[in-house]
C-alpha cells in the first residue's frame, strides 16, 4: 500500500469512486467506493482508461453496457475528476493521482 | 515530498475559467465550448434564463405559477431557478410546487421525499395530486388490468392532464415544467421519425420507470448523446431545426377545441385521457391505444392531419415529464 521506498514506487493507488444518477444500481446500490487500484506491473501511472477497465472488472455487478460503451463511458454519463469535467483533463488520458475523487453521473435516467 | 510538489504543479497547470480568469475551470459548456468554473456557470445559466423570460414575456407581476415537480434533477433546477429569479428580479410571482403521484408502489417514495425537501428549501407550498383522486385508478391497478405492454400510454396521457387539473385546483395562471435540451432534441427527432418508431418499440433499452420496459425513447437518447460527442452543439442544432420545422410548415394546423366530456384541451371530440378512461371503466383497456379508432372515428380525417403536430405536446412516457 502506498509509498514503500524513497523511490516512491506505488504498488497500488487509493482513490474514491462515486456513482450517481442511477449508476449506483449497477454496483449493489453503493454510491461511494473507497478503492485501492493496483498498477499493472511496471506501469508508472494510472489513467482514466485503466481505471474504467478496473471498475468494469471490480465494481460493476450487472449490466456493464449501462455504464460503458467500447473502452469509454457511455454517452450521457458525466465523468468528473476532482470536481472537474474530465473533458478538461484529457478524458481517457487523464492521469490519476493518490486520493483523487472520480465521480460518474448518468444523465440518462430521466429528470 | 517530491510527490506533493508534483501534485501542486499539476493543479497550478489546470486551466482557468475563461470568464472570471480566477477560478479553475470545471466544465466545458457544450453550447459555447467555453471552459468555465462552477460559479460562472451558475451565473450565465441563470442570466440566460432570465433573458428568455423577459424577451418572451413569460410572466406578469402578480401571477400564480405552478411548477411541475417530480423530484428529479430538471424540476429541482426549475424550482430553484424560478424561485431565485423571482426574488432577484422582483417578478412578483406567487410560486407553487405541483406533484403527481401515479400510484406505483415504491416508485415515487424517494422522489416525493425530494419534492418535500424542495418545499422546505425554497419555501414553496406543495400540492400533490394522485391518479386515484383524479381518475379513480392507480397505475398499479391499471397495470393489473392491461399488463405491462401499453401502460406507458396511460401513464403519460394521465400525467399530462393531472398537471392541468392540479393547476386548476391551485387556481394558477400558468404551469411551468422543467425540461433539458436533451429531452427536447429527443422529442424533435422522435417526431421526425415517428413513422418508423413503432418497429423499434419492441426492443428493450434503458428502463425509465418500472412499468416502461419498452421505452423506445432510450434509442433516440443514445443517438443524440452519440451525436453530441462528435459535435457538442448537435443537441441545440436539432432543437433549432425543430423550431424552424414548425415555423415553416404551411399545413393547416388542427383547431384546438375542448373535450366534450371533461372540458380539457383536445383537438378531438374526447380527449385522449377520457378515451383511455372509458376503455378502463368498460373493461376494454385497448380502446384508444395505437391508431385512433372507436370513439373518435367520426373525424378520421382530422386524426390523420393531427398525427405529426400534436405529438410535441403529448409526452409518451415516465422519463421526461416535469
Amino acid at each position: 500500500m502506498g509509498c514503500v521506498s524513497k523511490l516512491c514506487r506505488f504498488s497500488d493507488m487509493k482513490l474514491t469512486v462515486e456513482f450517481g444518477g442511477g449508476l449506483e444500481l449497477l454496483c449493489n446500490s453503493v454510491k461511494i467506493h473507497n478503492v485501492n487500484v493496483e498498477l499493472q506491473n511496471g506501469a508508472e501511472k494510472l489513467t482514466m482508461k485503466d481505471l474504467l477497465s478496473w471498475i468494469r472488472n471490480n465494481l460493476i455487478k450487472e449490466r456493464p453496457e449501462m455504464f460503458m460503451k467500447g473502452d469509454t463511458v457511455r454517452p450521457g454519463v458525466l465523468a468528473l475528476v476532482n470536481d472537474c469535467d474530465w473533458e478538461l483533463s484529457g478524458q481517457l488520458d487523464t492521469t490519476l493521482e493518490e486520493k483523487d475523487v472520480v465521480v460518474f453521473i448518468s444523465t440518462l435516467h430521466g429528470g | 515530498m517530491e510527490q506533493s510538489a508534483d501534485v501542486k504543479a499539476k493543479k497550478a497547470g489546470a486551466r482557468l475559467c475563461c470568464l472570471c480568469h480566477q477560478k479553475k475551470a470545471a466544465l466545458k459548456r457544450p453550447k459555447t465550448l467555453e471552459q468555465i468554473c462552477r460559479e460562472c456557470f451558475y451565473e450565465v445559466f441563470e442570466e440566460e434564463i432570465h433573458q428568455v423570460i423577459v424577451e418572451n414575456q413569460l410572466f406578469k407581476p402578480g401571477e400564480r405559477i405552478a411548477l411541475g415537480a417530480s423530484g428529479g434533477k430538471d424540476s429541482t433546477v426549475l424550482a430553484y431557478v424560478l424561485s431565485e429569479l423571482n426574488r432577484r428580479h422582483n417578478y412578483g410571482l406567487d410560486l407553487f410546487l405541483l406533484s403527481v403521484d401515479e400510484g406505483i408502489t415504491g416508485y415515487r417514495d424517494d422522489s416525493l421525499e425530494t419534492v418535500k425537501r424542495n418545499e422546505i428549501q425554497y419555501g414553496l407550498p406543495l400540492k400533490i395530486v394522485s391518479y386515484k383522486d383524479l381518475y379513480g385508478w392507480t397505475m398499479d391497478e391499471i397495470v393489473k388490468m392491461i399488463g405491462l405492454k401499453n401502460n406507458c400510454t396511460f401513464c403519460g396521457v394521465f400525467r399530462r392532464q393531472a398537471l392541468d387539473r392540479g393547476a386548476a385546483l391551485l387556481k394558477v395562471d400558468k404551469l411551468a415544467t422543467g425540461h433539458n435540451a436533451d429531452d427536447i432534441a429527443e422529442t424533435v427527432l422522435l417526431n421526425i421519425l415517428r413513422g418508423d418508431i413503432a418497429r423499434l418499440s419492441r426492443c428493450t433499452s434503458i428502463v425509465t420507470g418500472i412499468y416502461s420496459p419498452n421505452a423506445y425513447r432510450g434509442f433516440a437518447r443514445e443517438f443524440i448523446k452519440d451525436l453530441e460527442r462528435i459535435r457538442p452543439r448537435a443537441i441545440l442544432d436539432i432543437i433549432k431545426s425543430g423550431e424552424n420545422f414548425r415555423i415553416s410548415t404551411s399545413t393547416k394546423m388542427p383547431e384546438q377545441g375542448t373535450c366534450e366530456r371533461c372540458g380539457y384541451i383536445s383537438s378531438q371530440k374526447w380527449c385522449k385521457a377520457c378515451v383511455l378512461l372509458e376503455g378502463l371503466n368498460r373493461g376494454l383497456p385497448k380502446l384508444g391505444i395505437g391508431r385512433t379508432r372507436g370513439l373518435n372515428n367520426d373525424d378520421k380525417k382530422d386524426t390523420k392531419k393531427n398525427n405529426g403536430t400534436k405529438s410535441i405536446e403529448s409526452k409518451q412516457c415516465g422519463t421526461l415529464d416535469f
